[in-house]
């Protein structure tokens, strides 16, 4: 099937969508309001740094407690009968048809002081906690939201594992620890380094959550980049400028991420 | 106690008279010529969130009515605060036919020649406009804008946790006592205003020292903060979970008519911000002429009272005034005394350094002081040596494994 | 062992459903006032009143609508591509797989703003906004790449010579496409469709800096968040969410179905 032309008219369409509007990112970080070339955008991040500080570092907490909690669930979810594996997962995605905003704004719900937890708490006579706009709250939030993406590489890798490799593994001698330390951990890396980005990537650059759950005083990134272009300090090229760091940030995390990778390379891979 | 009685019965009486005899013409006319033809026109319409009547409970439906009258249809959609305003207006591609800024973003648009000149031929019911409201300072000559709403900021607190003596300053608001449970606007001009009003300042400095110290007095309150927002601010004083919150007056009297624990002053320590929300047609309207209609409906008196009747702010027209109930007229929160107005001041669209200046501060108060370049720098220098170093690791494991 | 492993799935699915019973819980609250955590009584008002809510039922068909389109066009684009750089040199391809990996790497408010500024450019230059219209585009864009990810290895699945096989039995190139290509890849083309229609319509960040004055279900419901969301949201998201939950179930229990008639047609002869 010789048809290569079937793919111009996807090559044009995304040059003109994705590419040349990151090149149009590139542009406005470099220049100011009239056009003119300048550093001032990217010398102006460096006041948010704290800002980017505090996003890696929630990014970076949500991502652990996701893989803490998500991967004993993959691995039991896997190891369960064919017929409540199929139940079991398609109930861990059930929950993102609903609307992700409402899912959060319910959380609110549960938070609040006066919310349905605190009520819960006072009635069985624990004293009331302050959950909502806090860091914690935040974190919860990132958890919440982007849990099932570090479930599911997790489990289509474990799910796709030789199981003679693990009977052979124990026939050697292996104990279930070292069998666990030894062979379904290391196999399962591509699954775990795939839901770590998954769930990293929109953590560290989320702007809902923190405004619906930290009470607009834990800004992440994200709330700075929407302030720029659609919020209370219009400036587009500060915004730009300060996406860029982002991408460059995200960029080398993949590229470290894909070192630990280390199957062969994958057609979709990317070159870093 | 009769004569009172009496009184009150005859100023009901004639206020029922005014509002049948002017709803007369208009609803005769409704049920003879029912709704008018579709024009097929529609216009986008950006107001301020829960900021016109919509039909709930009985209500007037306002964006209905006009649709009902005129055959215009309306898209209608609100902004939170006039920056975000601003911002869509310049950088976010829309286009709007009728906007309603407050004054100090009248003047800001004004000047960057983002406004229409207004036809008032086709909006003859500026003529209700009251005198004072009319040529103001953001828009001297009057040729841009039409006002719709006015008002002054207060505090609301909750009854059972704070009392009332405490809410005649500012100061309540940065009292550690209610650490956690005080709300701070989330746009830097009115949370900066509150700040410059304790330390004596004009909202319309430019002296950057000036803004400095105001940043310093809002840092100090951030810890007592539960958080920074804008419509929310309603919800949260309702359910009991704020206790202090800092807002617009016309919201505050809906909210104290309903919950029987919400109180609202207006400070009478250091001076109050009185606004003007006003409508005006943005630069590449296409549908000028409709928006102009659209304008004219608002400056309806009868739809202009059962507007103000609904969101509760403060009408620039006193022949709507005349059709609301007397106790309204009468409530200090909608009409403040003159002696809080003679001292309340406006905002003036600051200068474009000075502007600058805000934004950065109010960047720094929500996040805590500016950060270092450095640190910045030396993260994205860290994970990119840690990359630089596994693939140097990588690369010798593999050629000791070659050999 | 198997105690513990229960409760602890237990928990996990709890964390995951709480705030969604809550929705669809509130979704009856027969209250005036709104109010998001006092129960005040069992009624279906909100319900009745959803339908008749204009700007609701508005914005829900917008969605829907580029939802579809964005369906539609990222699925034919999308497997058009997959074919087309099967059949690309090695270095092509590795280009044209980094290009299409790019949105998915990308964090999307990226994405979103980046699109936002070419699209305000374009408009200013023929004079008109955003709307609808670049909404459909930047949502095309970003469903593109599942596509092409979901029909890619379909193709390298399927034996090359099968379509060659067609040529020389006398069928037409397009006939032999259509009937001998399609029908091998045609789960990995469904489910594309599926992933770009469910993406598009939970879409809200992407949207948000492409919409101008267009609002979608997303959309509206965060200017609803900056006060309170009415109940109306809950009532609306829980007829959806019940939808999906039945379709599911019809979808798992015909392949239960399929699957014992197998086991039944193996086990027989």
């Amino acid at each position: 099937m010789k048809s290569k032309k079937a793919c111009y008219p996807y090559v044009v369409w995304m040059v003109l969508f994705v590419v040349v509007p990151m090149l149009m990112v590139v542009f406005f970080a470099f220049t100011d309001k009239s056009g003119n070339f300048t550093l001032q955008n990217l010398l102006g991040v460096g006041q948010y740094s704290n800002v980017f500080l505090r996003s890696i570092w929630l990014g970076a907490i949500a991502t652990v407690i996701c893989l803490v909690l998500g991967f004993p669930l993959a691995y039991l979810i896997a190891r369960t009968g064919r017929k409540s594996q199929s139940i079991m997962v398609m109930l861990i995605m059930l929950p993102m048809w609903m609307n992700f905003l409402l899912r959060t704004y319910a959380w609110m719900t549960l938070l609040e002081d006066n919310g349905i937890l605190n009520q819960l708490f006072e009635a069985i006579g624990l004293p009331k906690l302050q959950m909502i706009n806090t860091a914690g709250a935040v974190v919860l939030g990132m958890v919440y939201n982007y849990l099932p993406f570090m479930i599911l590489p997790i489990y289509s890798i474990l799910t796709k594992m030789d199981s003679s490799v693990i009977e052979a593994a124990q026939d050697l001698g292996a104990d279930r620890r070292q069998v666990f330390l030894k062979v379904t951990l290391p196999m399962s890396t591509p699954g775990i380094i795939s839901g770590v980005t998954m769930v990293f990537v929109p953590a560290v650059s989320t702007f809902i959550i923190s405004k619906m759950l930290g009470g607009g005083a834990n800004l992440l990134i994200g709330d700075l980049i929407d302030m720029q272009f659609l919020g209370s300090a219009y400036n587009p090229n500060l915004g730009s400028a300060i996406s860029l760091v982002l991408m460059v940030l995200i960029l080398i995390c993949m590229g470290i991420m894909n070192q630990f990778d280390d199957g062969e390379e994958s057609n979709g891979g990317l070159m870093i | 106690m009769g004569k009172n009685w009496i009184q009150k019965r005859i100023a009901f009486l004639f206020s029922a008279l005014m509002i049948a005899s002017l709803c007369m013409v208009p609803a005769s006319a409704e049920e003879d010529t029912e709704a008018a033809p579709d024009t097929g026109v529609t216009i986008n319409v950006y107001n301020w969130g829960e900021y016109i009547s919509n039909g709930v409970d009985g209500t007037l439906d306002v964006n209905a009515e006009f649709t009902k009258r005129t055959g215009i249809h309306v898209n209608y959609t609100t902004f939170d605060t006039n920056e975000s305003l601003y911002s869509k207006l310049s950088g976010g591609g829309a286009e709007y036919d009728v906007i309603i800024p407050s004054d100090y973003m009248v003047s800001k648009l004004i000047g960057e020649d983002m406004l229409e000149k207004l036809d008032f031929d086709k909006i003859p019911n500026f003529k209700y406009i009251d005198d004072q409201f009319r040529n103001p300072a953001y828009d001297p000559e009057n040729a841009y804008s039409v006002p719709y709403t006015w008002g002054v900021i207060g505090i609301f607190y909750n009854k059972n946790y704070v009392d009332a003596s405490e809410t005649t300053s500012w100061k309540v608001l940065w009292d550690p006592k209610y650490k956690g449970k005080i709300l701070m606007f989330d746009n830097p001009r009115d949370s900066f205003g509150i700040a410059q009003k304790i330390l004596g300042q004009s909202y319309n400095t430019t002296d950057a020292n000036d803004w400095q110290a105001a940043a310093n007095l809002l840092k100090q309150q951030k810890p007592l903060v539960q958080a920074y927002v804008m419509d929310q601010i309603f919800d949260k004083m309702d359910g009991g979970e704020a206790w202090l919150a800092p807002y617009y007056a016309g919201d505050a009297a809906t909210l104290v008519e309903n919950n029987p624990n919400i109180g609202f002053t207006i400070p009478t320590d250091e001076p109050t911000n009185s606004f003007v929300d006003a409508a005006c047609i943005p630069k590449g309207s296409s549908h000028k002429e409709e928006a102009e209609a659209y304008i004219n409906f608002l400056c309806d008196p009868e739809i202009a009272a059962a507007n103000v009747s609904y969101i509760g702010y403060s009408t620039p027209e006193s022949a709507a005034k005349e059709l609301l109930p007397e106790e309204t007229v009468e409530n200090p929160i909608y009409y403040p005394p003159r002696e809080i107005m003679d001292k309340a001041e406006v905002y003036v669209n600051l200068p474009e350094d000075t502007n600058m200046l805000l934004d950065t501060l109010w960047a720094e108060v929500k996040m805590g002081g500016p950060g270092e370049s450095a640190t910045l720098v030396a993260v994205l220098a860290a994970f990119l040596l840690l990359y630089i170093g596994i693939v140097i690791h990588k690369r010798r494991k593999r050629k000791r494994e070659l050999q | 062992m198997k105690v513990l492993s229960k409760i602890y799935c237990f928990f996990i699915y709890l964390f995951l459903y709480a705030p969604i019973v809550v929705l669809i819980v509130f979704s009856f609250n027969d209250s005036t006032t709104m109010s998001r955590s006092v129960w005040s009584g069992f009624s279906f008002k909100w319900y009745g009143q959803l339908f008749s809510d204009r700007l609701i039922m508005q914005a829900l068909g917008n969605t829907i609508l580029i939802a579809v389109v964005a369906a539609v066009v990222s699925t034919i684009l999308g497997t058009a591509a997959a074919i087309g750089i099967n059949s690309l040199k090695r270095w092509p391809r590795r280009l044209v797989m980094n290009i299409t990996n790019l949105p998915m790497v990308n964090p999307e408010i990226v994405t979103g703003v980046s699109m936002m500024l070419l699209f305000v450019i374009a408009v200013r230059a023929m004079n008109t906004s955003l709307g609808i219209g670049s909404i459909m585009i930047a949502h095309i864009t970003f469903c593109l790449p599942y596509v092409i990810l979901s029909v890619k290895p379909k193709l390298s699945q399927m034996d090359p010579n099968l379509y060659e096989a067609a040529l020389d039995l006398g069928y037409h190139p397009s006939q032999a496409f259509f009937k001998v290509v399609i029908p091998e890849i045609i789960p990995g083309i469904v489910t594309g469709m599926i992933m770009a229609f469910t993406l598009s319509i939970d879409d809200f960040i992407i949207s948000y800096f492409t919409s101008g004055t267009t609002q979608t279900l997303p959309i509206y419901i965060y200017s609803m968040t900056r006060k309170r969301i009415s109940p109306e949201i809950n009532a609306l998201s829980t007829l959806l969410f019940a939808i999906v939950l039945i379709l599911l179930l019809i979808v798992n229990l015909r392949k239960e179905k399929e699957n014992k008639e197998i086991l039944q047609d193996e086990e027989e002869p």
